[in-house]
């Protein structure tokens, strides 16, 4: 790792370590959003990480940016994983906005004094989000949109929600992305969703009635918003995927420590060669994952063609590992990996999610299977 | 001038706010005697310095060199230094010995360089071979003990405060006034002084070198009291088991164990605490380990250094009324 | 202004810290270094007075190994405009008389009118290098304070001292000394991060500063012996006998834990 890199992530685990480890358990019971954290965040540089730096981004590489969030995510899973969504809106509307929405909105999501939202997925369109429903319909110089958008992430908190509309006909073609600001007539938000985990950040239907906005609120050109949303997605996928490493390292080092210290039939739990076996694979599970993820964040650094498949295969791989290996560490935990007072089963319970958010991991074999039986034409 | 011992240790002591020496004296003089010949000084205007040379020869000081600082000199730390240095050339001494002290750290300091001699600091004790003085360290939080002398030439040496037991024995009263040139250092201003108050906050859980922590064996709230009250007389951290933070004697944020705060003290008392391996886990790194438990089979005294089977209630305000003691 | 902070890299309190049993000196291996907490409190003392007063220029000095130059670069992320790194094999295992000659040598060259350092550093426990520095640049020193205000043309503070507090004052230049009792330092971002590359970074050796490690006119303090404290043995558990509180306060004197 470069001298730069350490430095960064020094940064990252010292704030991980300060304001959000001490927390994450009370946050997860609480359901608290922590606000004023996320702010602290801003100020190091996480509200904007690959965003460039004339509006205030931290204009690192998506590499650097991966090692990011899983040093984040170390400290608390959900919150860096709001922190990566966050981050998804920033660079949106940095990469395909023009100076003058760049300008206005930029700024603030990137010190993370402003929220974003990103929504897409609906009630009734999932994984098939070129079938969206929700409409913005040209009326003079503004759009005026109706529809509900389903597991939005920070809604009711966020100053922003870039939203994914149809203006024109149907399929991927007739999308477009349009930034919505709070405080919007017609915008409105369904209540807090009760989840098994991701507690300490809001998941919320957004809800459009007659929300009328200009037609400058519009990031690229008409019908490009799917091709954003795929682009944002790619992005996503490695941030969760980071996100999941890391939680997941997290419980490991927990698992390692516990087996030392619990005593079973007079031996330290470490001393059994079944637990050593155990270890063993958690820890080359997770180095497997974290070697795809690289390779997949390099790939999106350079504009490599199959940047696509590479960020699935990266998302489905560790998503799933991470899982299995929290999991486990809770299982080494015996009863005492139930108990919420030890933190892992919050992170098993964060980390189910990541397998079917960002395109679930059937989605992502899906892009990386038709790639391989698809034929020359 | 009267002719100073060959084996001289010249020895500053510093004189408290209230006209007394300094509770350091005793170490510092008794430190001296066990490598030569104790000389004390005394920077204090004439009104105290009788007294002070009394205290210092009751205290084991074979003379006693008075120094008048320039009255007008509410100055920091340079008029020491220079009295320092005056009675350093008078006397030749094979050490120089100076509290630990943040004021005798700071004239220390400024002397050696000025004379551009050894140092060495932060010792807890003093020993002669044939070479010469030799000081004796404790680092790393008491890890490792490690001993360092002068290439030649006096060493100067800041002595811990309370690490040396030795005591000297009392002596005739010598005294000997020193001429002192100032040096005119540029030196700080001293506008004004504030006695100290008791100090109230407790040093942070996390990272203190010194941990008292109770458990369910306080049996009460108002009982834990206890454990704070023995903790304030050491300037230790209070800490706590899961089951008296469970019981409510004391907020979450002192619970010491697997899930709460690990600590690694150089100190760590644990007060009608069981030593369940959940709270072991959390604290069976400290340097020195003392238990008190009413149970003689409580796991906690498999890992203490230093274990008693008894009551708190009796055994805990006997050790603090002794600690109360030894500071008098 | 020109604010030198002295900063040091050290052994994580919170990890092993070891000797070399060989050669005496710290086994930098042992360990994760960092950056000294209480250097990056005299640091944030620094660039929140440069945070007021923009005309003032923070640079960050440290005698150290040459692979400590990462650690004092966290003080360019900071904020701080330059560092300094005196670095020299013959300076390892310096006694504290050549440190505060290099040091002071390394200050007079960069230029100054205030030092800041920490009291303490967590792993030597020294304390007595900034009143030696303020010697050899025959400017005025205050150590420990726990309030500092800077102005143009002094530095007033509170001295924690030994039985009191008091209220002190120095015009500059001066060195200064910081304890515990001010806040926290900033945490770096990642444009501090990622600026502090730019930054200057001047590496200097012994002789560049004119001081000659080899000396042996000078007297030194030299290390004689080195012992690891002998692992813990079985403990001791007495009953209690009427005097169970007095045999801990004696174990507690005999350890020096008191």
């Amino acid at each position: 790792m470069s001298e730069e890199r350490e430095a960064l992530i020094a940064a990252v685990r010292e704030f991980a370590d300060a304001e959000l480890a001490p927390n994450a358990s009370q946050w997860d019971a609480e359901k608290f959003f922590p606000i004023d954290t996320l702010r602290k965040a801003g100020s190091l540089g996480l509200g904007g990480v690959y965003v460039r730096e004339d509006f205030g981004g931290s204009a690192l590489t998506r590499a650097d940016a991966v090692a990011v969030f899983e040093e984040l995510a170390k400290g608390d899973t959900t919150v860096a994983a709001y922190i990566s969504i966050h981050n998804m809106v920033a660079w949106m509307i940095d990469t395909f906005g023009d100076e003058g929405q760049r300008e206005r909105w930029v700024p603030g999501l990137a010190a993370m004094t402003d929220l974003g939202s990103y929504c897409l997925t609906e009630p009734g369109a999932g994984s098939d989000a070129a079938a969206i429903t929700t409409s913005a319909v040209r009326d003079g110089d503004d759009y005026v949109i109706d529809g509900v958008k389903q597991f939005v992430s920070g809604a009711g908190s966020s100053a922003v929600y870039v939203v994914m509309a149809r203006t024109g006909g149907p399929g991927a073609k007739g999308i477009s992305a349009i930034v919505v600001p709070d405080g919007t007539p017609g915008l409105s938000f369904g209540r807090n969703e009760a989840k098994m985990g991701w507690n300490a950040q809001p998941t919320r239907q957004v809800i459009l009635e007659g929300v009328r906005v200009p037609v400058l609120n519009r990031l690229g050109a008409e019908g490009a918003g799917f091709g954003i949303a795929l682009k944002g997605l790619n992005g996503g996928r490695l941030n969760i995927a980071a996100c999941s490493i890391g939680g997941a390292q997290w419980a490991l080092e927990r698992a390692i420590q516990y087996v030392h210290e619990r005593e079973t039939f007079g031996a330290p739990l470490a001393e059994n060669q079944s637990i050593v076996f155990t270890l063993a694979d958690m820890e080359t599970e997770l180095q497997a994952a974290r070697a795809l993820l690289e390779r997949a964040a390099i790939k999106a650094d350079e504009g490599a063609v199959d940047v696509v498949t590479a960020c699935a295969m990266a998302k489905r791989f560790a998503t799933d590992a991470a899982f299995s290996v929290a999991n486990t560490a809770l299982q080494l935990h015996g009863g005492y990996g139930y108990l919420h007072e030890y933190g892992i089963e919050r992170v098993v319970r964060d980390l189910r999610v990541h397998q079917i958010l960002e395109g679930t991991n059937e989605i992502m074999r899906l892009i990386v299977g038709r790639n391989l039986v698809k034929r020359p034409e | 001038m009267t002719d100073h011992p060959a084996d001289s240790i010249l020895v500053l002591l510093q004189a408290t706010a209230t006209g007394e020496l300094a509770k350091s004296t005793a170490g510092l003089l008794g430190a001296a005697a066990q490598i030569g010949t104790p000389v004390a000084l005394i920077v204090a205007d004439s009104a105290q310095s009788q007294a002070l040379a009394e205290q210092a020869a009751a205290a084991g000081a074979e003379r006693v060199l008075v120094a008048e600082p320039d009255s007008s000199s509410a100055q920091l730390p340079v008029p020491m230094v220079d009295a320092l240095a005056a009675a350093a050339a008078a006397v030749a001494p094979d050490a120089v010995l100076v509290s630990n002290s943040i004021e005798g750290r700071d004239v220390a300091g400024r002397f050696a360089a000025r004379t551009n001699a050894p140092i060495a600091v932060d010792v807890v004790g003093v020993s002669r071979d044939e070479e010469g003085v030799v000081a004796h360290h404790s680092v790393y939080g008491g890890s490792y003990n490690v001993d360092s002398a002068a290439t030649f030439g006096p060493l100067v040496v800041t002595v811990r405060q309370g690490a040396v037991e030795a005591r000297a024995d009392a002596r005739p009263v010598a005294v000997e006034t020193l001429e002192v040139a100032a040096s005119n250092a540029p030196a700080a201003t001293i506008e004004s002084f504030e006695p100290a108050a008791e100090s109230s906050s407790r040093p942070e859980l996390r990272g203190a070198t010194r941990v008292v922590s109770g458990g369910r064996g306080l049996g009460s709230a108002e009982n834990f009291a206890l454990v704070e009250e023995l903790a304030d007389a050491l300037g230790a951290a209070v800490g706590a088991s899961r089951a008296a933070v469970d019981a409510g004697y004391v907020p979450a944020t002192h619970q010491v164990g697997q899930t709460g705060v690990s600590v690694s003290p150089q100190l760590y008392i644990a007060l009608g605490i069981s030593g369940a391996i959940q709270h072991r886990a959390g604290m069976q790194t400290a340097k020195n380990i003392v238990a008190v438990n009413k149970d003689p089979d409580a796991p906690i005294f498999e890992v203490a250094d230093f274990g008693v089977v008894g009551d708190v209630f009796t055994i805990v305000p006997q050790l603090i009324s002794a600690l109360s003691e030894r500071k008098r | 202004m020109k604010i030198i902070v002295l900063v040091k890299e050290v052994p994580d309190t919170y990890g092993e810290r070891k000797l070399d049993l060989e050669t005496g000196l710290a086994d930098r291996a042992a360990s994760e270094a960092v950056l000294d907490e209480i250097s990056e409190r005299a640091l944030e003392v620094a660039l929140s007075y440069a945070d007021s007063a923009p005309d003032t220029e923070v640079v960050v000095l440290s005698m150290a190994p040459e692979s400590a130059a990462a650690t004092i670069r966290k003080g360019l992320a900071m904020g701080a405009a330059s560092a300094v790194h005196v670095t020299d094999p013959a300076l390892a295992g310096a006694d504290l008389g050549l440190t505060a000659r290099t040091l002071a040598a390394a200050i007079r060259r960069t230029g100054f009118d205030l030092v800041i350092t920490g009291n303490l550093s967590t792993d030597g426990s020294g304390g007595v290098l900034p009143a030696m520095l303020a010697e050899l640049l025959e400017v005025p020193n205050m150590t420990a304070l726990s309030v500092v205000e800077v102005t143009a043309d002094s530095v007033t503070g509170t001295r924690s001292a030994d039985d009191g507090d008091m209220r002190v004052r120095a015009p500059l230049p001066a060195v200064i000394s910081i304890n515990e009792a001010l806040p926290d330092a900033r945490f770096p971002n990642f444009k501090g991060i990622m600026a502090a590359k730019k930054k200057p970074f001047e590496t200097l050796s012994a002789a560049d500063l004119g001081v000659d490690p080899e000396d042996v006119s000078a007297p030194a303090s030299i290390m004689t012996a080195i012992a690891e404290k002998p692992p813990r043995s079985a403990g001791v558990k007495i009953t209690d006998e009427g005097d169970g509180g007095t045999k801990i306060a004696e174990y507690l004197i005999e350890n020096r834990l008191v």
